[in-house]
């Protein structure tokens, strides 16, 4: 026992010492991936950013990643692996990561940590998130107008926040075209079960939707949208591959460039503890092309596109009733980050109850 | 295409590739064998099948692919269990894991790349009867390859020799032995044959169910597949039926939350699984007829003597 003590603090040692020598000659920033690196969505959009983070500061960064790490007490461990490996900057890509990421940052202060789609944060941690609602609300305007029968259906994963938030995001853009747009939902329970979301796009479809949208990570509803001649919208990814006619647009992370400028600002000396909830205008949102669309549908598309983007239109603007039909805020006024961040109430129109 | 056609279509692409699994399955246990590795020949099915219609555009061959990979999985269970007697359980739950992990293995070059699907059956003017035409001629083939494997395991076990012989080494293998059966060949022949329906039922959900293949994409269906055998009584009828009701709960609760009925969603979620549950148990709480069709030896180890 003793022995194999010894032998452990003795390798112990040694990574130490190997770690110190690489961080000295480039900045190691290490990625924790809560599925395979290839998964076809979510870890895989920041698997790409990754990518082009090694692109464009090759001579500077050494990155790697490990992947399928589960969410809690296996996390923290794997986290506190790389900070003692020497990583100098380690990027936790779930939401889940977020209590691991803060217990491993207090006996690491010296190394840099950023958690994903969390909110806490502390000296050494910073928390980032896109707005993905900013493109939820250009796709409600194109459903809206594309949609024959004024009914679209949504695939929604599980009733949290940022799922509530994209709901109410895109039926305020299908509301600014026609304000009796209809929404059916259908809520599976996961965020990823090709087969189950399947299934849900046919019966959204069976019950009178014409368009569909989701809030899960397959691209199945996209290739029953295109087996039955109708539309819908990528998540994620360009998945235009799975539906060359029924893709209208996507809603892509890309998280590159976020991932550049914070390596960077580790090299410059000039990383700070800081909330990042970045959009279109920054990049870490991005439309994919609008296709299968009449050009004015297209056009109008890309003007909303650029009106968010430069700020002008903000998808939750004023007024906003619930479902109750209260005036939650008033002319001239959008909602705060903070209530989006803990939305758990529908605006008015949606004709559905939000499980609770 | 009405709306109760489409539910229908839509009922039955959703219990195939569990009757499929299955049907395999009850096959292996009715000879005495438990394989708990359902879910990971399903998964090694499916991305054989996705990987082979892939490079070659062929449908048909991806599904001799997937059922082959099952075949393969299931070989590798029967040497350790039957040859090299080694716990049926355990060996199961590790044939799970490792067809999971293999499946992703072999097949992180395909995620994220259009399939090739099959198409269904569009028979001229049968296919465009009015109601029956979809749902009895417009089908995808391997929807009918499934209801024929159906009657196929009924008669094969309850009217062939064949089958007798089957059922005696399952029920008591060393009766078997002792009248001459061959009980590990019997044995390793239908942990075989339930390779092969796992496989076929992976390839249905990555060639027709959603062509595409990702990991996991199996989801639990192996598992499902399992209960189903159990609580059918291993009964190839009432695999059916289960298979059947599990899809229409499965379908019909997506068509509720679609048409806004006030119950939660979580709720319905369950549905699927309690439903099946308790009408199977209903109709086989007959304990004579249980003990009947129990095998007796199921998870034993048999080892002949000398």
């Amino acid at each position: 026992m003793k022995r194999a003590i010894t032998a452990c603090g003795a390798v112990l040692a040694l990574a130490l010492a190997a770690g110190t020598a690489t961080a000295e000659d480039k900045l190691k920033v290490c990625f924790v991936y809560v599925g395979p690196h290839n998964d076809g969505g979510w870890s895989e959009g920041h698997e790409h950013g990754r990518e082009m983070l090694q692109e464009a500061l090759n001579d500077k960064v050494e990155s790697s990643y490990v992947e399928n790490v589960a969410e809690g007490p296996d996390a923290e461990r794997a986290i506190e692996r790389l900070a003692r490996s020497g990583c100098g900057l380690i990027f936790t890509t779930s939401f889940g990561f977020m209590d691991p990421t803060i217990a491993a940052a207090e006996k690491f202060p010296d190394v840099k940590f950023e958690h994903a789609t969390g909110y806490k944060t502390a000296d050494n941690v910073t928390s980032y998130n896109a707005r993905f609602y900013q493109g939820r609300y250009i796709i409600g305007q194109i459903a809206a107008k594309i949609s024959e029968a004024g009914v679209a259906g949504y695939i929604a994963s599980f009733p949290i926040p940022e799922v509530v938030m994209g709901i109410n995001a895109f039926m305020l853009g299908a509301q600014s075209v026609n304000p009796d747009f209809q929404v059916k939902i259908v809520w599976i329970n996961t965020w990823f079960d090709p087969a189950k979301e399947a299934d849900a796009a046919k019966a959204l479809f069976d019950q009178g939707a014409d368009i569909i949208t989701q809030h899960t990570d397959s691209p199945a509803p996209l290739q029953i949208a295109e087996e039955r001649g109708l539309h819908a919208f990528g998540q994620a990814f360009d998945q235009i591959e799975f539906a060359p006619n029924a893709q209208l647009t996507a809603i892509i992370d890309n998280w590159g460039p976020y991932y550049i400028e914070r390596a960077q600002a580790v090299l410059n000396g000039t990383w700070e503890t800081q909330s990042t909830w970045y959009g279109l205008k920054e990049g870490l949102v991005v439309m994919a092309p609008y296709t299968n669309m009449p050009d004015d549908v297209k056009a109008e598309a890309q003007a909303t596109e650029a009106a968010i983007t430069n700020g002008e239109l903000h998808p939750f603007k004023g007024p906003i009733f619930n479902q109750a039909g209260e005036q939650v805020i008033g002319e001239g006024e959008n909602l705060d980050d903070g209530t989006l961040l803990g939305m758990n109430w529908y605006v008015q129109g949606i004709d559905d109850q939000l499980p609770q | 295409m009405g709306m109760i056609e489409g539910i229908m279509l839509t009922i039955i692409t959703a219990a195939t590739p569990l009757l499929i699994a299955a049907l395999g399955e009850l096959v292996a246990e009715r000879s005495g064998v438990l394989n708990l590795g359902v879910e990971g020949m399903m998964a090694v099915g499916a991305v054989c099948g996705f990987a082979v219609a892939f490079e070659t555009g062929e449908p048909v061959l991806g599904f001799l692919a997937a059922i082959a990979g099952g075949i393969i999985m299931a070989a590798l269970f029967g040497v350790v269990t039957l040859i090299f007697v080694a716990n049926q359980v355990a060996s199961g739950l590790a044939l799970t894991l490792f067809g999971l992990g293999l499946s992703g293995m072999l097949g992180s070059a395909y995620v994220g790349r259009p399939g090739v699907g099959m198409g269904n059956l569009d028979i001229p003017v049968l296919s465009d009867l009015p109601l029956v035409g979809a749902l009895v001629f417009g089908l995808d083939p391997i929807t009918y390859v499934a209801a024929a494997l159906a009657v196929a395991v009924w008669w094969f076990l309850f009217r062939s020799r064949g089958g007798l012989v089957l059922r005696a080494v399952g029920d008591s293998h060393a009766s078997a032995h002792a009248l001459g059966y061959n009980v590990i060949g019997v044995r390793f022949m239908a942990v075989l044959f339930g390779g092969a329906c796992a496989g076929l039922a992976g390839g249905y959900l990555s060639l027709v169910y959603t062509p595409q293949w990702a990991q996991d994409m199996t989801n639990g269906r192996g598992w499902i597949a399992l209960a189903l055998v159990v609580f059918a009584t291993w009964l190839p009828g009432r695999v059916v039926l289960g298979a059947l009701i599990f899809g229409a709960v499965s379908i019909l609760q997506l068509h509720a939350q679609a048409r806004d009925v006030a119950v939660a969603s979580q709720f319905l979620s369950m549905l699927p699984y309690l439903t099946t549950i308790v009408v199977l148990v209903i109709i086989s709480r007959n304990r004579l007829l249980l003990r009947v069709n129990t095998p007796a030896c199921l998870g034993q180890p048999f080892v002949p003597d000398r």
